[in-house]
């Protein structure tokens, strides 16, 4: 099971490490195809064209793998999809509840990966 | 670069898609340019079971539907559009996208929409995706077996209340009046349902929590007394305000801030059209957008042909 995106998919826990270990700046939006996810994945498949020293995937909030970003301690008290996580070195380095707009998106990929 | 357009539409919700489908399918070059989600306020809507012809859809399926139905005519839709100027005076008008270069046409639909009023209180910020919510179908199952408020007493609030059941093991609905303004059907749902309780003549004055929401305090609005409550999340539904700051240097507002338009859907400024849940009127609906709408796509048909 994937995201109706264009993004890259994560679909397994094995996956997801090997992704946030062997780059350095890594995004991943945990959702479902709902109003607030939807514009996240639709700026973040524009952002990788100005972003490339980042990595940019989706990950279904539903897939039983996906625990590995819904528990996640940086996401304890999220009560809003989609859980968006941001990765330097394979570390948490920020993590937003609920939907962000394409400037707060950007702040934070200014701020963590410039 | 410009592109040239016979028209440009500033919004895909529900009026600005419907103005799509109309134009495009009348061989009009359309462009629909869509700041926030497409289907605007209609995409929250977990529900809807009065849409002619449609007898129960998501407010999000009816979005992607109504998008998929004006591209199919032809319109162009741009998504997560950062518009960075107007020029809205003159025969031409023209909206400058960031990074994507300017956009001319001879004439244009505001159809900015509303978006869901705060209670802009302290911590309401804060706990905004940590408890906080204006979505229902977004967020509802977070709250399974929890306890939650839904703050308003319109439509919105008492429908979503009565959808938020199928999770929480109790709603408590908070709401300024001592009456509802929803319609009938609406209130005896909701108040008929074992699972909701009412707290009138009062609102959520304050949130307060570490990590995720944890109390509020409801202020009865009639004595003054502040009553602390524990818990786990709250539903702000308290309708919306229409989006229209961009426009008001440019548009006639109301003192609402409502854009004003004539019998034609026409703005002050020639060729400039409004519809949807931005303009002045009275009720609010999907059905009311499709409506205006409509109205602005076929007059603006007649307009470029004059």
């Amino acid at each position: 099971m994937t995201l109706d995106t264009n993004l890259e998919h994560i679909t397994s826990e094995a996956q997801y490490h090997e992704i946030i270990n062997n780059n350095e700046n890594v995004m991943i939006c945990c959702g479902r195809m709902g109003p607030m996810c939807v514009p996240v994945y639709d700026d973040m498949e524009e952002l990788r064209n100005e972003y490339s020293k980042v990595k940019f995937y989706d990950m279904l909030f539903d897939l039983p793998d996906a625990h590995v970003i819904r528990n996640l301690p940086e996401c304890r008290g999220f009560m809003g999809l989609p859980f968006t996580v941001y990765y330097k070195n394979g570390k948490v380095v920020k993590a937003t509840s609920s939907i962000q707009m394409r400037d707060q998106l950007t702040e934070i990929l200014d701020e963590n990966f410039s | 670069m410009e592109e040239i357009y016979d028209i440009i539409i500033l919004g895909g919700g529900p009026a600005g898609l419907t103005a799509g489908i109309y134009l495009s399918r009348a061989k009009v070059k359309t462009l629909v340019l869509n700041v926030g989600v497409i289907g605007g306020q209609m995409s929250l809507t977990h529900e809807i079971a009065n849409y002619p012809g449609v007898p129960n859809i998501s407010g999000y399926m009816l979005s992607r539907t109504m998008q998929k139905q004006a591209e199919s005519f032809g319109c162009k839709v741009i998504s997560n559009a950062k518009i960075t100027s107007y020029k809205l005076a003159g025969e031409l008008k023209s909206v400058e996208l960031a990074g994507k270069g300017i956009f001319s046409a001879k004439a244009v639909i505001i159809a900015s929409g509303g978006k869901s009023r705060e209670l802009n209180v302290p911590g309401e910020k804060e706990f905004a995706g940590r408890g906080v919510s204006y979505c229902a179908t977004c967020d509802g199952d977070f709250f399974q077996d929890k306890e939650i408020i839904v703050v308003g007493g319109g439509n919105s609030a008492l429908e979503e209340a009565v959808a938020l059941t199928q999770y929480a093991s109790k709603v408590t609905v908070v709401h300024e009046f001592d009456y509802f303004q929803a319609h009938k059907k609406a209130v005896e749902e909701a108040t008929n349902h074992p699972k909701i309780d009412f707290i009138l003549n009062s609102t959520v004055s304050a949130f307060y929590g570490s990590q995720s929401l944890e109390k509020v305090t409801v202020k009865n609005l009639k004595t003054g007394e502040d009553t602390e409550t524990k818990i786990d999340g709250v539903f702000v539904f308290i309708g919306y305000v229409p989006q229209t700051q961009p426009f008001k240097d440019v548009v006639k507002l109301s003192d609402r801030d409502e854009i004003i338009v004539n019998n034609q859907m026409m703005t002050n400024i020639k060729g400039v059209f409004a519809a949807g849940d931005c303009i002045e009127k009275r009720f609010r609906q999907i059905t009311t957008a499709v409506s205006d709408g409509t109205k602005a796509a076929l007059n603006i048909i007649e307009f470029l042909q004059n």
